[in-house]
């Protein structure tokens, strides 16, 4: 038939595609990730969007603790401490200047590399729990130093710096409303950040800092300038979390010290050992842990109260826990998942797949 | 086509309003012949987890409401999550309750930050963003945020009427002030030199303020008591109250004390500190305590028990919360009740922004809810208080005062 002959050639050239595409599996996937990126937003709802927005933007913070803790080794349970200051840059400079967003990204990610590389100078002397004792007291302080009088010009000290006529809108007229576009924005970004990651464990600079991870003398004596490497390597840190501060002033459009309190810096470390230490793609699965499994941990604790009274009809001396009673224990029901996956899964979700692909690879001899 | 700033969104809830104008009768967001949905969100988790009382205690409420057969015909479906008082999940729970969930208005969402987090998001799409709960002056600005209202006393007016008790009665007095360093605490000392005028700067001779993560609040109180000050101003949360009075008693410090109305609680606050030490520290009130005698008999009060026997049995009776969540959730109830059938976005705002001289349960007698199209502080009456320690319990004195403060 005539009309076929089109049709046999575009699935033709489709095979050949697929083909090449089978062979070298890390473009294939790296397209496959860009194709649902892009499609992705007219799919999903505004909220759903706005969902994974967030879950890429705690990937890139992740990620930034990722590198220092899973690569080179050094602590923190701070980094909420350049997660706010990346923010509240992004913030001000829209605030006070009048700044394009886009621009305000470059300049929260230098600033937070110098504020990283600074504190990492002291934290030289420091190791393992000292680090992140001194990392807590950083994330303790920066809320309450965005409160300071002489800067609350800037900062709108605890009300906070609202950007909700800010949020930048899709250029050239393209047919995005902010949520598509902000989630287009922030894809990009991430796309970058996580290519620099990529590229950056793998490189020189990435053996170095491994090298100084698994025996600091050994690194030492072959000519690893530690001081030097360590201190870039909290400054490259920071500049991740900073990124994502910035672009999580965009998302939520607002700023306060109260949303960058210590629950968030631990936040962001779950979101590290869940993902997987040393892993950069665990970042992804530890930012969907650590956005999703709280609202599971709330359904599940907002039904306890029905649950419970189900398995007194078969246990007559099981405890009854009120209905509004069990909203409480959203927190609980979090920390028992914790618990359970760290228990199943001491190595993070990393070490579940690795774990699985070497049972599939011993089953195929 | 240039898409403005959510000059898409309107489009979007019309073309949304009419797919659903499909399968119901042309209806607002949340409300269909048998129900309405009702959004909420509370720190149940996290370090404000003790507010979280508020939102349960509303769950019951409206659980009372439809036992009793609901709204004109219509069940409440109040839908209530958590946001641990965090703004970045406060935003997104709420995107969830007004773009999955549907609902018809965002009720009583719990704290400052989250408030502002949701301010703009709420107003871009008209939804109410009705009682917020909390004491802040800027909840009501009809003008910037149509959609946006505040329900209990500001903080400022109450610091106005203790500005004016102390003009009154201790014109010379010298004003020693411990305050909680967020907008908060600020706000209450804002309304007292407001309230005090051009003598604030003679009379206040010391101000002590402390972080929220303090562990104590003892080196402010011997510093307020060094200053040789003889009225003491105290904007400070239950557990950092309970502290400065017990403080106070240690150190031998017996100034004129005036304790806001955030920490009057007898059960949190009064009791630890040692009741003996709080005697005759003035506050202000507008809601009946339930651990006060007065009331044991009183109609209002019996309802609010009968309903936390039924509905609540596992709440705190003595906490001030279930008797706030409740006298809130009636508020709306009644609003609600006006509406008759026709319930929307706008007609909710429009009646709550009309309200006359409303009576509530637990309202002390005397004081009403009344607002209007310019004035978005449902509640601005107080009366003043003394703490009685052999009672342990508030005797409120004097009349009913307005303190009004307008938002700026």
């Amino acid at each position: 038939m005539k009309t076929s002959s089109p049709v046999t050639s575009i699935i033709a050239a489709v095979g050949a595609t697929v083909i090449t595409l089978a062979q070298n599996w890390k473009l294939a996937g790296f397209i496959l990730i860009l194709v649902l990126g892009a499609i992705f937003p007219f799919w999903a709802s505004g909220v759903f969007t706005f969902q994974i927005t967030q879950l890429l933007i705690y990937a890139i913070a992740i990620a930034g603790l990722n590198l220092l803790t899973g690569f080179n080794g050094q602590f923190s349970l701070g980094h909420s401490a350049f997660y706010a200051i990346g923010a509240y840059v992004s913030a001000i400079l829209m605030t006070q200047l009048d700044m394009p967003f886009y621009l305000t990204i470059p300049i929260a990610a230098a600033v937070c590399f110098v504020f990283g590389f600074l504190f990492g100078l002291p934290a030289l002397r420091l190791e393992g729990i000292y680090l992140a004792l001194a990392t807590f007291a950083l994330a303790i302080a920066t809320p309450q130093m965005l409160k300071f009088k002489p800067i609350e010009h800037l900062t709108g000290g605890v009300q906070g710096l609202t950007l909700f006529d800010r949020k930048p809108d899709a250029p050239f007229g393209l047919p995005f409303d902010q949520d598509q576009w902000t989630f287009y924005v922030t894809f990009a970004v991430t796309i970058l950040m996580f290519f620099i990651a990529f590229s950056l464990v793998n490189s020189r600079s990435g053996r170095a800092m491994k090298a100084i991870r698994d025996n600091q003398i050994a690194a030492k004596v072959t000519g690893i300038d530690l001081s030097l490497f360590k201190t870039l390597t909290f400054g490259v840190s920071a500049l991740f979390t900073g990124v994502a501060g910035a672009l999580s002033a965009m998302l939520i459009a607002f700023v306060a010290p109260d949303s960058f309190q210590i629950t968030l810096a631990v936040a962001i470390f779950v979101g590290m050992v869940v993902g997987g230490v040393g892993w950069i793609p665990g970042a992804f699965l530890g930012g969907l842990f650590i956005l999703f499994v709280p609202n599971i941990a709330e359904h599940i604790a907002f039904g306890l109260s029905a649950t419970f009274d189900q398995i007194r009809k078969i246990i007559p001396f099981f405890p009854s826990i009120g209905e509004q009673s069990a909203k409480g224990l959203t927190g609980t029901v979090y920390g028992v998942f914790l618990i359970l996956l760290i228990y199943i899964m001491p190595s993070g979700l990393a070490g579940l797949l690795r774990l699985a692909v070497q049972r599939i690879a011993k089953a195929r001899g | 086509m240039k898409i403005k700033k959510y000059g898409m969104i309107p489009a979007l809830a019309l073309g949304f309003a009419v797919a659903m104008a499909g399968t119901v009768s042309a209806q607002s967001p949340g409300v269909t012949d048998t129900e309405i949905k009702i959004g909420n969100i509370n720190p149940y988790s996290g370090p404000a987890s003790a507010y979280g009382t508020i939102g349960k205690t509303i769950s019951a409420y409206f659980k009372m409401v439809n036992a009793e057969g609901g709204i004109n015909g219509r069940m409440i479906n109040f839908i209530t999550y958590d946001d641990s008082y965090s703004p970045p999940k406060a935003l997104e729970q709420v995107r969830k309750l007004v773009e999955s969930d549907n609902v018809l208005l965002v009720f009583q969402a719990l704290g400052t930050p989250g408030n502002s987090a949701i301010q703009g998001y709420l107003n871009g799409k008209k939804v109410p963003q009705l009682f917020v709960a909390t004491g802040a002056t800027k909840w009501g600005d009809p003008k910037k945020f149509p959609w946006t209202m505040g329900w209990q006393p500001n903080y400022q007016s109450e610091g106005r009427i203790y500005a004016a008790y102390i003009l009154k009665n201790h014109p010379n007095g010298k004003i020693g002030i411990l305050y909680q360093n967020d907008d908060y605490g600020k706000d209450y000392v804002k309304g007292l030199k407001d309230g005090l005028g051009a003598k604030a700067k003679e009379m206040i001779i010391s101000e002590q303020p402390y972080e929220v993560a303090d562990p104590t609040v003892d080196s402010q109180m011997i510093a307020l008591k060094a200053s040789g000050a003889d009225i003491f101003f105290n904007a400070t949360t239950p557990k950092f109250a309970a502290q400065s009075i017990k403080k106070a008693a240690e150190i031998g410090w017996k100034p004129v004390h005036f304790l806001n109305q955030v920490s009057v609680s007898v059960g949190q606050v009064m009791t630890p500190a040692g009741a003996e030490n709080g005697e005759g520290i003035f506050s202000t009130g507008y809601i009946k305590d339930q651990n006060d005698p007065q009331w044991k008999d009183d109609a209002g009060m019996n309802k609010w028990r009968a309903f936390m026997d039924k509905y609540y049995p596992d709440g705190d009776k003595t906490s001030s919360f279930t008797t706030y969540g409740y006298t809130v959730a009636q508020n709306l109830h009644k609003i609600l009740l006006s509406l008759g059938k026709n319930v929307t976005r706008e007609s909710v705002m429009k009646a709550a922004a009309s309200i006359k001289d409303m009576d509530l349960d637990l309202l002390l007698p005397g004081i009403k809810i009344n607002t209007s199209a310019t004035d978005f502080f449902p509640i601005e009456q107080q009366q003043m208080m003394k703490f009685n320690a052999k009672e342990k319990r508030w005797d409120f004195f004097g009349p009913v005062i307005a303190g009004e403060v307008r938002g700026s």
